[in-house]
């Protein structure tokens, strides 16, 4: 340790940098999954076709093996095989559901929390009021209005997660905005547009980003959960939620397996997400990162 | 012709919801001339200053700057009367933006008003240069510099649009003695090469007594239209 003063500064940082700290390890496996989950989802299609609506009576409710790592279900399809598309369709709700949710949450956010007063006062009562409803009930209405298909489920989810982003910018601009460097940007010329894109925005971004990451999780969570209600997509179709639902007859019959996979998936990948987000969330704090670039 | 030369604030009220914290207070600071002010913690100093740099609208009473009324706060005060007065606050970590290098952090003020950034590069040399700001520290960010080091950088950000009025608020406060004092001469010489007219809020009597041509107290000045 003495002689680490004496290294040349550079040498010193990337050394710390490099150093495995607890939780790092996690963070590793974490990002692991989800590269493999994201490049599953994206060269499936590519690697390893499904024919969405094609059944083998034949081979019904076989045990896993080397033919059929997951084993199949009640109609013989391969339930691994459908686990990939499953949390293909899962991953692409989750992440345009959180995108929508966003994006709404932060407009409506960055209005109540920009003008503030009256209008914040009207808004945040809206927000209020739509929150006092559970929210799967509010969702299954969305998509009993509107056909069931990907785009109501995304439509059901992005609707209904909105709140808690619009809040967290609302709060975090409430409270910037009396910031004495506000202030001091004011004071300096900066007009109403300048201090909001250069001052107010750059520091809510990162908050926002965080908040869309963490919504992944939840939506995917979501869709699963419509989709074993039987309000997602069209029951011939994989989706991680239609699979647990579908596996439910066969775990009568003792058929554990079907299940098994796509319920492992979800909790998986998920976790690998909330993880990357929190490892990240403990990055935002400058005084945290204060200390691992020193 | 010309009018008066001096910033003040005209039998100024403040107060947040039923408390008033400023009662009719005068305060007039003049070109080429360093006003202290002094007060009890709690009496007001901080909400003066604030409503002098036209951050704060008073409740009753008005701000002029050389004789001209200026009715706007925040946003809506033309650039061309908001760049006459500078403030520089008490906690340099608080009124800086931590996103920005200190170079960046002095340049705000010119880039918010549309300055050519051949102008912004050597304005901010030359004001680094004057508030000792080593080339080493221009590229860091707040977060690691000094509160000493940092509160140079606002000083000369608050120079950069070359003010008529500056006001210090506590601005000496947190600093260690030869920083203190390397500020404080900044201040002087920019007052006495500008004319410009300076207000020095502190708790620090020996500070007041060598730094200001006139001490109010802000304890009595209110009320008392001084």
């Amino acid at each position: 340790m003495a002689d680490l003063a004496a290294r040349p500064p550079l040498l010193r940082v990337a050394r710390s940098r490099l150093r495995l700290r607890p939780g790092r390890a996690g963070v590793v496996v974490a990002g692991l999954i989800l590269l493999m989950a994201i490049a599953g989802s994206l060269l499936a299609p590519l690697v390893w076709p499904l024919d969405q609506s094609a059944v083998a009576l034949g081979q019904t409710r076989l045990a896993p093996s080397w033919t059929h790592l997951a084993g199949t279900d009640d109609l013989g399809r391969d339930v691994a095989h459908r686990a990939v598309y499953g949390l293909r369709v899962s991953l692409l709700v989750g992440a345009v559901a959180a995108v929508v949710a966003t994006v709404l949450g932060g407009v409506v956010g960055g209005i109540a929390g920009t003008l503030g007063g009256r209008v914040d006062r009207i808004l945040m009562r809206i927000v209020d009021t739509i929150a006092a409803m559970p929210h799967l009930l509010l969702g299954i209405f969305i998509v009993a209005m509107l056909r069931p298909s990907l785009g109501a489920v995304i439509a059901s989810v992005g609707l209904t997660h909105w709140l808690s982003t619009a809040r967290i910018v609302r709060s975090e601009l409430l409270s910037l905005r009396t910031r004495p460097f506000i202030d001091a940007a004011i004071s300096g010329g900066a007009g109403r547009l300048r201090v909001l894109t250069r001052h107010l925005l750059p520091h809510v971004l990162p908050r926002l980003a965080l908040a869309t990451t963490l919504m992944i999780p939840h939506a995917v969570w979501h869709e699963t959960a419509l989709s074993f209600l039987g309000l997602g997509l069209p029951p011939h179709l994989a989706s991680l939620g239609n699979m647990i639902n579908d596996g439910q007859g066969s775990l009568l019959t003792g058929a554990w397996w079907a299940s098994l996979a796509p319920g492992a998936v979800i909790v998986v990948v998920t976790l690998a997400i909330a993880v990357l987000a929190a490892r990240w969330r403990d990055r935002l704090d400058p005084r945290v990162r204060a200390e691992l670039h020193l | 012709m010309t009018s008066a030369q001096h910033l003040l604030a005209d039998e100024v009220t403040v107060g947040y919801g039923r408390q008033v914290v400023l009662d009719g207070v005068s305060l007039r600071i003049g070109r080429g001339e360093t006003v202290g002010l002094r007060g009890p913690s709690g009496c007001g100093k901080s909400t003066l200053v604030r409503v002098l740099a036209l951050l704060h609208r008073p409740d009753r009473g008005r701000v002029s700057i050389d004789g001209t009324a200026v009715d706007a706060v925040r946003y809506a005060v033309p650039v061309a009367l908001r760049t006459r007065v500078a403030a520089l606050f008490q906690s340099p970590r608080a009124a800086a933006d931590p996103r920005l290098s200190l170079t960046d952090l002095i340049a705000e003020p010119l880039r918010a008003t549309r300055t050519p950034e051949s102008a912004v590069r050597d304005r901010v040399d030359e004001l680094a240069d004057l508030v000792g700001l080593t080339a080493d520290l221009r590229s860091r960010r707040p977060h690691a510099v000094s509160d000493g080091q940092l509160q140079r950088a606002c000083l000369a950000r608050a120079l950069v649009h070359r003010p008529d009025y500056l006001l210090c608020d506590e601005a000496t406060a947190m600093l260690d003695a030869s920083t203190q004092a390397h500020v404080a001469a900044v201040i002087r010489d920019y007052q006495r090469t500008q004319q410009a007219g300076v207000l020095v809020v502190t708790h620090d009597q020996t500070l007041l007594d060598r730094w200001s041509d006139r001490i109010v107290d802000l304890a009595a000045a209110a009320g008392v239209r001084a």
